[in-house]
């Protein structure tokens, strides 16, 4: 399993990678490995706010159905469309499928770096 | 007393035995003495199958089977081709549950694709969903899709059926949202006031198509309407009328419902019936309940599957579309057999003549002195009449072994179906004109 | 095999109704269809045969052993079919004058009069179609109930994690808010965690006992005590019904409402997912609330659907009654107990019950340590069982059991058949050591091999386009 250095994660498995002062927003390896094939995804609108702690959309498998939420508050101002027609993505290309880009951002939870969130995956596991 | 307990008594002593217990008592060993039951259940001893055949024969011919019913409102009396009887009541088919293995399902995942298919060309949609309890039900569901965070009032015409009015009442109570009804003027949705209406707050309109008062509405023009205004068109339509009627699709609806019962199930005291839903693409994920889906097998063949289940209560669970579970499969498998024994033809066959045989019967009615149609618009096989000494009237008719139309303010609402034969409309019209002429 | 539209060839058909008799009426132009709609043109040979061959591919309890887990398939009496046939109660129109059909109302009365015999209850509404609609139903009646009082700040539901979706499901749509509590050890309510979550504004507790793990929760005096200390009620869901009935009722345990699912506990057919009906039944302090219909009754109460509800269902619950009487009812869930234990011990030895102590009419295998040595998961197991004629029990509920399979044999299963599935099950656990491999690509002899779900729901297909 995948856990690149220089993303943050949350202890709701999605990662965090700030480009200037806009937060950009996936689900981690463990994340879509937990939740098997993903068939739909449920996006946001731009201009959407985001807040810390709350779903901003979800992911769904076969089986399951899982929360996507927003490791920090601000505003949407970019949503990655392609992955509604394309949500296999999330599973071939986790770090690369970015979901959001988050601006103005006003508060951010507590981020794991990566040798943290590795711990945290194996206690879960 | 009758059982369908197969075991014998020496059986169940020793398979008791073979688990390590004594008696039955100890099967319910975890049940506090203060609540089992000591005593046998104040119930009837158990018949034998003869004898309770008797007994539920004695019950059904307490009720009056009608030769020719002339009443609608919800509940439509239609001929039910034979073999629509007998497809149904095939074992496998009955006593199924739902497809939830499809390897062991496919007869029944298929016959719910070709029924969502069926529902799909007779309204116009993209997608249908495996059918919801009844045509109120379906109303209301309807009409939740479409509820978001901004917009949670949800309107229905005055004019549609008064148990789906209140279905969706009942629905939108349990939300702590909003029901507002749109008046109705000259049997029909008032325009004016629908116009009006229309606020931001407002999710969805409901019309439907017949109305309750058999009215055909001007479903164009209110879908125009409903959309100017940014909220959800749901239209509830009549199956039958369907068949030649312009389709909710052609008249922009964003989700078609409606009461299945009249596409083969007999009116049985109000059920078993069918609701069935369709709407747009972009409503797909918002659909409550089963849905059917096509895909290929680990051999690469043609296989069906419960599909789309992430929607639903079993995984969702509190944040479910709808808590649904069971619905009308069965119901859902007559009208698919209903459908495709009738056929297109048979199908506008039987639309053609409920409307000719209803306009018959309101032409020979309105011909009496002092009976009158209450509204103008075109109707299809409903309509009601001013009609004095209502009362007498349908007591006169029932000696005649007819069911004449239901009491409603200011008249009586009739409806005729492709069922009832001419013979028995002049019967009906000379009985009205004797009674009214005494 | 072909979809019926692929059988369709233009001009056939059956004449079913004969000339109109009256002079036609053309439909105004602008509210004419475009085109009339695509249904099958199919003559009736074909049509019989197409259903025939559908019937051919589905697995129905007429079929064989069909222990689904919290659906109770038992056997269907024909005669129940037959007596909901009848015109006397099809033939009736829901609207027709009261004194005309004094046959229905005198088989609502009865079966209401039975089942809240059955069930300790004080009042029955027969208008819910199916289970949650009967949830729904009941929640309403707990939502009024407070509102009457003055109580509308009570809005919380608490449902165990064990429960089915159906309950939090349920509770959300009559507004509530969700409190989920987690389940002791042994599946039952962790007394602790309810107390923890009961106040001021608990509106209400949805439990089914025996619970979904097929344990009769035995603090269940303690739970409903509780709950209604706090000011709430309590609402049983009747699933696992058919475990209890003669031997302990609902209205007993304290429960203030509850569904009935008429075709699980009262044999009506399930029909490959419904018709159903959700009769509800609740003590008298709720019965101002039951539900009606603004068209037959109009007497401003709520209403969950149009008319009286699943009517002919209603019909075969009563005659399923009536033919088991007192002593019959209770044989029934008594057997049902006697068959799930019996079941459990002879498979036991190989798959291991979740919780190794009696049951009631159902139990829980647990293959999470099967699943590590072997790698063959529940579904392989469950895949598996297809290939020998027997339906798979519920998989992977309740959640807080892992791969999870759930039997519940019923009463109307024989030893001989028992035996047989116990057999099974054996062959399998043995199976899964020695060729795992086959179980992972079980089914090998259905009519389909596995289906692939994830393109199904990825690209959906859900009609057939020419």
């Amino acid at each position: 399993m995948n856990f690149p250095a220089d993303l943050k994660y949350s202890k709701s498995h999605e990662w965090v990678k700030m480009e200037g002062d806009v937060a950009v927003i996936g689900i981690t390896d463990f994340a879509q490995d937990a939740l098997g094939d993903v068939v739909f995804i449920n996006l946001p609108s731009e201009g959407d706010t985001a807040e810390a702690g709350s779903a901003f959309g979800d992911v769904e498998s076969v089986k399951a159905v899982s929360d996507l939420v927003s490791p920090v508050s601000g505003e949407i101002v970019e949503v990655n469309e392609e992955l509604a027609d394309a949500p296999e993505t999330l599973n071939t290309d986790p770090y690369g499928a970015w979901i959001i880009k988050v601006s103005g951002i006003t508060e951010t939870e507590e981020l794991l770096d990566a040798a943290a969130y590795e711990a945290f995956c194996a206690e879960e596991a | 007393m009758g059982s369908y307990v197969p075991s014998t008594k020496e059986e169940r002593r020793e398979m008791l035995e073979a688990i390590g217990l004594k008696d039955y008592r100890e099967l319910y060993q975890d049940v506090p003495a203060e609540m089992y039951l000591d005593k046998p259940l104040d119930l009837p001893e158990g018949m034998s199958e003869l004898e309770v055949s008797h007994a539920m024969n004695a019950m059904a011919s307490k009720n009056r089977v009608f030769s020719t019913v002339l009443r609608g409102a919800g509940a439509y009396d239609h001929y039910i081709p034979s073999i629509v009887k007998y497809i149904p009541a095939k074992e496998e088919f009955l006593t199924a549950y739902t497809p939830y293995q499809a390897e062991m399902s496919q007869g029944v995942l298929q016959s719910i694709f070709e029924y969502q298919t069926m529902i799909c060309e007779l309204t116009g949609m993209a997608v249908s969903n495996a059918s919801v309890y009844d045509g109120a039900t379906a109303a209301a569901e309807a009409a939740a899709m479409c509820r978001d965070r901004k917009r949670r009032v949800t309107l229905i015409s005055a004019a549609a059926h008064p148990d789906t009015i209140n279905t969706v009442r009942t629905y939108c109570y349990g939300t702590n949202d909003e029901l507002r009804i749109v008046p109705v003027k000259d049997g029909k949705t008032d325009l004016d006031a629908l116009k009006e209406m229309l606020t931001a707050d407002v999710a969805s309109f409901y019309v439907q198509q017949p109305n309750f008062f058999g009215q055909f509405e001007d479903c164009t023009a209110i879908g125009e309407m409903v959309h100017a205004a940014g909220a959800q068109y749901i239209m509830g339509c009549n199956p039958i009328a369907l068949a030649i009627m312009k389709t909710p699709a052609e008249c922009g609806a964003d989700i078609a419902v409606g009461e299945g019962q009249p596409l083969g199930m007999p009116i049985s005291f109000g059920g078993p019936y069918l609701g069935f839903m369709a709407a747009t693409q972009k409503m797909m994920r918002k659909l409550p309940g089963r849905i059917v889906g096509e895909t290929v097998d680990a051999k690469g063949e043609r296989a069906y599957v419960l599909s789309l289940q992430a929607r639903e209560q079993h995984i969702r669970r509190e944040k479910a579309s709808s808590n649904i579970c069971s619905n009308q499969a069965l119901c859902a498998l007559t009208a698919g057999v209903y459908m495709s024994a009738m056929g297109p033809r048979g199908m506008a066959e039987a639309a053609n003549q409920s409307m000719a045989k209803a306009h018959y019967l309101a032409k020979g009615l309105c011909a009496i002195e002092g009976v009158s149609l209450k509204y103008e618009g075109a109707f299809f096989h409903e309509f009601v009449t001013v009609m004095p000494k209502a009362e007498e009237v349908l007591a006169a008719l029932a000696e005649a072994d007819i069911l004449g139309g239901l009491p409603v303010e200011g008249g009586i609402l009739w409806c005729a179906t492709e069922k009832v034969c001419r013979e028995k409309l002049d019967e009906t019209i000379a009985i009205v004109k004797e009674v009214l002429g005494k | 095999m072909k979809l019926i539209f692929e059988k369709s060839v233009p001009g056939r058909g059956t004449t079913m109704l004969g000339k109109c008799d009256v002079e036609a009426v053309a439909l105004p132009a602008e509210l004419c269809r475009q085109e009339a709609p695509a249904l099958p043109e199919i003559s009736e040979t074909d049509l019989s045969r197409h259903y025939t061959e559908l019937c051919q591919k589905v697995h129905g309890v007429n079929c064989g052993f069909y222990p689904l887990g919290s659906c109770t398939m038992k056997y269907n009496p024909r005669i129940d079919e037959e007596i909901a046939a009848l015109p006397g109660f099809t033939a009736v129109h829901p609207l027709a004058p009261k004194e005309t059909v004094e046959g229905c109302y005198e088989a609502l009365d009865t079966a209401k009069k039975y089942l809240c015999e059955v069930t300790g209850m004080d009042d029955m509404t027969f208008q819910p179609a199916a289970g949650a609609h009967g949830e729904f139903t009941g929640v309403l009646l707990i939502k009024q109930y407070h509102e009457s009082r003055g109580e509308s700040h009570r809005n919380k539901i608490i449902v165990p994690d064990s429960a089915h979706g159906t309950n939090p499901a349920t509770a959300a749509m009559c507004g509530y808010e969700i409190v989920n509590i987690p389940s002791a050890p042994n599946g039952c309510v962790d007394l602790e965690a309810l107390k923890a979550v009961l106040g001021n504004d608990t509106a209400g507790l949805m439990l089914t006992n025996p619970n979904t793990v097929g344990i009769f929760d035995e603090n269940i005096l303690e739970i409903t005590r509780l709950v209604h200390e706090a000011g709430g009620q309590c609402y049983y869901d009747g699933a696992n019904l058919n475990a209890v009935m003669g031997a302990v009722r609902p209205g007993d345990m304290g429960f203030d409402c509850i569904h009935m699912n008429l075709h699980k506990t009262f044999a009506t057919p399930h029909g490959g997912g419904g018709p159903g009906a959700g009769a509800v039944g609740c003590k008298g302090h709720l019965a101002a609330f039951l539900p009606s219909s603004a068209l037959m009754d109009n007497d401003g109460r709520l209403q969950v659907r149009s008319f009286a509800g699943n009517f002919l269902v209603v019909i075969k619950a009563l005659t399923y009654v009536m033919t088991l009487g007192a002593e019959g009812i209770k044989e029934a869930s008594a057997n049902a107990v006697l068959n799930a234990n019996y079941l459990m011990r002879k498979i036991q030895g190989t798959f291991e019950p979740a919780f190794d102590r009696i049951c009631m009419h159902e139990f829980v295998l647990d293959l999470s340590e099967f699943k590590k040595r072997t790698g063959v998961s529940a579904l392989d197991v469950a895949k598996s069982l297809i290939d020998h004629g027997m339906h798979p029990p519920t998989m992977y509920f309740p959640l807080i059991v892992h791969e999870a399979l759930m039997l519940e044999p019923t009463e109307t299963e024989s030893r001989e058949t028992l035996d047989w599935a116990a057999e099974i099950f054996r062959k399998l656990y043995a199976l899964a050591e020695t060729d795992p491999e086959y179980m992972h690509n079980a089914p090998h002899n259905a009519a389909i091999a596995r289906p692939d779900e994830v393109r199904a729901a990825r690209t959906p297909i859900l009609r057939y386009t020419k």
